[in-house]
């Protein structure tokens, strides 16, 4: 597989009341186009400063960023916006849907940066709903839905967009073990099926034996890896 | 326009505080909407003022008549076309609290002097030719049932006949009014023939009250005043000639300055409204950072969210000010109806609707533009630290 991302060199410090905190040190990765990563490692280790690196989110104090050929660290805010809607979609722990609309408009948010018109936008979103299983409750809002279908939507609204890459923050964090094996199987089913790179900070050893390898961050620096069971 | 949902449902996250917030709006362009329609009515005079027109009065006073000999003298002053005199009547009908202006004049020179009065040719040939003749403004004659060929009995304020009596009749001869809804303001009169008048008057006779003078060159107004005045200079009755733009403003601004009075209470108003919403409009979007945050996070430029921010203040006031504007119009017609036509008409003009759509979005601006600028500086990162 060739490398989707490439990671070279990258640091980044953060400042706190006049002091400068070194997060990541001269890090180097690359991800292979369809791979399925878990960051793994104890809080504080930097893994989810990588991962808002990785999508777009931050930008590193030094070294550099490629994904899919192009130095993502080198774009300005505007750029950087414009390259996060077309090529990664984002998934959190706790869902971050928009509560005051349903689950078909929140789907639908990204492709209002996209020039396809109201139906299109309708219906690839259903198409998405439809993927995750959802489709029957599109027009129900957030609050409405249980958190294992609050992160169906979410991922929904993260491939929406047909992005290359897929970035996860504690996809499961919040959801019961049977329920988490339900997201972990569609992300992994994202990955088999759609081809989607998947980079995932996980704290739980049974999320991560979804992803095809885990990485081990700890004190800002790539510890060791491990190659994942590709799912139990 | 594919914003406008999220917009929507944005503005519509806390029902309660969007209505109570959209009501204080309304309120104020309300307001806005009825004192604006005041002001026009209180300027009606001077917005219908043909900048043609002057007018002569005595320099002292505009109670102190004129010699009616001077108007052959004012014609006779380079750049003038055609004088009208007329003469304060005042009248009170049937009985005290029925009070309106009467002025007697020279038939056919007043008509021709004020062509935006719209009167049937045989109306106005009808008052030319009765001296006991009189005309009504449409909106009076509908407000006391008048009817073309009745007796119009009515009590002058200061003038007597020669019997002494202030008690006068006249005949209804012909019913004049206005397409211009501003001069309709001005036509809540009635027009006596001054020639009868004159004769039976125990006083004054041979007076005028004053001349209103057409001039051919707008720009010789001031020129052509003084050129009249200094007819009269030095004389027992001098003269103080202004183009009938001024005169109206001066005579409005006798009861007080309305517009600066309605423009305080406006300041008042919106400046009220301002800190209102502002501070709604601060703490709703204050609320919404790690929304506005995940917003950035899809691909939303800092741009279009700030857009979106300033585009949920504009919304708001556009809603406001919209239905408020709305409401000021439904209640012309019940205000109309109460002030019994004894005040010019009251409406919303289009200019109304124009100045409320600037000040709505300067408001908006204003509310829109902290809480705007602050998620345009919102770093994602730090948004979602606390939301992860």
């Amino acid at each position: 597989m060739s490398a989707l991302v490439e990671i070279r060199g990258v640091t980044k410090t953060y400042r706190r009341g006049g002091e400068a905190i070194e997060v990541l040190h001269g890090v180097d990765l690359d991800i292979p186009r369809g791979d399925f990563v878990a960051l793994m490692g104890p809080s504080g280790s930097g893994k989810t400063t990588l991962l808002n690196l990785i999508g777009g989110l931050d930008t590193p104090t030094a070294g550099s960023i490629t994904v899919d050929g192009e130095r993502i660290d080198q774009l300005s805010s505007g750029e950087l916006s414009r390259w996060r809607a077309a090529n990664v979609g984002f998934v959190f722990q706790f869902y971050n849907l928009l509560p005051v609309l349903s689950a078909q408009r929140n789907v639908e948010l990204p492709l209002l940066l996209t020039r396809l018109g109201a139906a299109e936008r309708r219906r690839h979103a259903e198409i998405a709903l439809t993927l995750v299983g959802l489709r029957d409750r599109a027009r129900h809002k957030p609050r409405e839905l249980s958190g294992g279908q609050e992160q169906r939507v979410a991922i929904a609204r993260a491939i929406v967009s047909d992005p290359t890459l897929l970035v996860c923050d504690e996809p499961t964090g919040d959801l019961d073990r049977a329920t988490a094996r339900e997201i972990m199987r569609l992300l992994q089913m994202l990955n088999h099926d759609h081809g989607k790179t998947i980079v995932m900070v996980t704290h739980d050893p049974k999320a991560a034996e979804f992803a095809r390898r885990a990485l081990y961050l700890d004190k800002g620096t790539l510890a060791a890896s491990s190659g994942g069971a590709g799912g139990p | 326009m594919k914003f406008l949902p999220l917009l929507w449902a944005q503005l519509f996250r806390r029902k309660a505080r969007t209505v109570l917030t959209l009501l204080s709006i309304l309120v104020a362009f309300l307001l806005f909407g009825l004192l604006q329609a005041v002001q026009i009515a209180f300027e009606s005079g001077a917005d219908a003022a043909d900048a043609r027109r002057l007018l002569t009065t005595a320099r002292y006073s505009i109670i102190e008549p004129l010699p009616l000999g001077y108007r052959s003298r004012i014609e006779r002053v380079p750049g003038v076309v055609a004088v009208a005199n007329a003469d304060w009547f005042g009248a009170k009908y049937q009985n005290e609290s029925n009070a309106f202006p009467v002025f007697a004049v020279d038939p056919g020179r007043y008509l021709d002097m004020y062509p935006e009065f719209t009167i049937a040719p045989a109306h106005r040939e009808a008052f030319v030719t009765t001296r006991t003749g009189a005309v009504a403004g449409q909106r009076l004659a509908d407000r006391y049932g008048w009817r073309v060929g009745q007796k119009l009995p009515i009590a002058s304020e200061i003038h007597a006949k020669t019997d002494g009596s202030l008690s006068w009749e006249f005949d209804l001869v012909g019913i004049f009014d206005a397409e211009d809804p501003t001069v309709r303001g001005n036509t809540d009169m009635v027009l006596i023939n001054v020639a009868h008048f004159d004769e039976a008057r125990q006083l004054g006779r041979g007076t005028t009250g004053w001349y209103i003078v057409r001039i051919a060159d707008s720009e010789q107004g001031k020129a052509i005043s003084a050129d009249i005045d200094r007819q009269f200079m030095n004389s027992p009755d001098e003269t103080k000639t202004q183009p009938e733009k001024e005169f109206a403003i001066g005579f409005a601004r006798q009861i007080g300055d309305v517009g600066a009075l309605v423009t305080r209470i406006l300041l008042a108003v919106f400046f009220t409204i301002l800190i209102l919403t502002g501070n709604t409009m601060a703490q709703a979007v204050r609320e919404r950072v790690p929304e506005l945050a995940i917003l950035k996070t899809l691909g939303f430029s800092d741009r279009a969210v700030t857009l979106l921010v300033l585009g949920e203040a504009l919304l708001l006031l556009v809603l406001g000010g919209a239905a408020g504007m709305a409401a000021a119009v439904s209640l012309m017609p019940m205000l109309n109806g109460a002030t019994g036509g004894r005040f010019p008409p009251l409406f919303v003009a289009g200019e109304t609707w124009l100045l409320a759509a600037g000040v709505a979005l300067v408001l908006a601006l204003v509310i829109g533009l902290p809480p705007a600028l602050r998620v345009h500086r919102l770093r994602i990162v730090d948004a979602l630290a606390g939301h992860r």
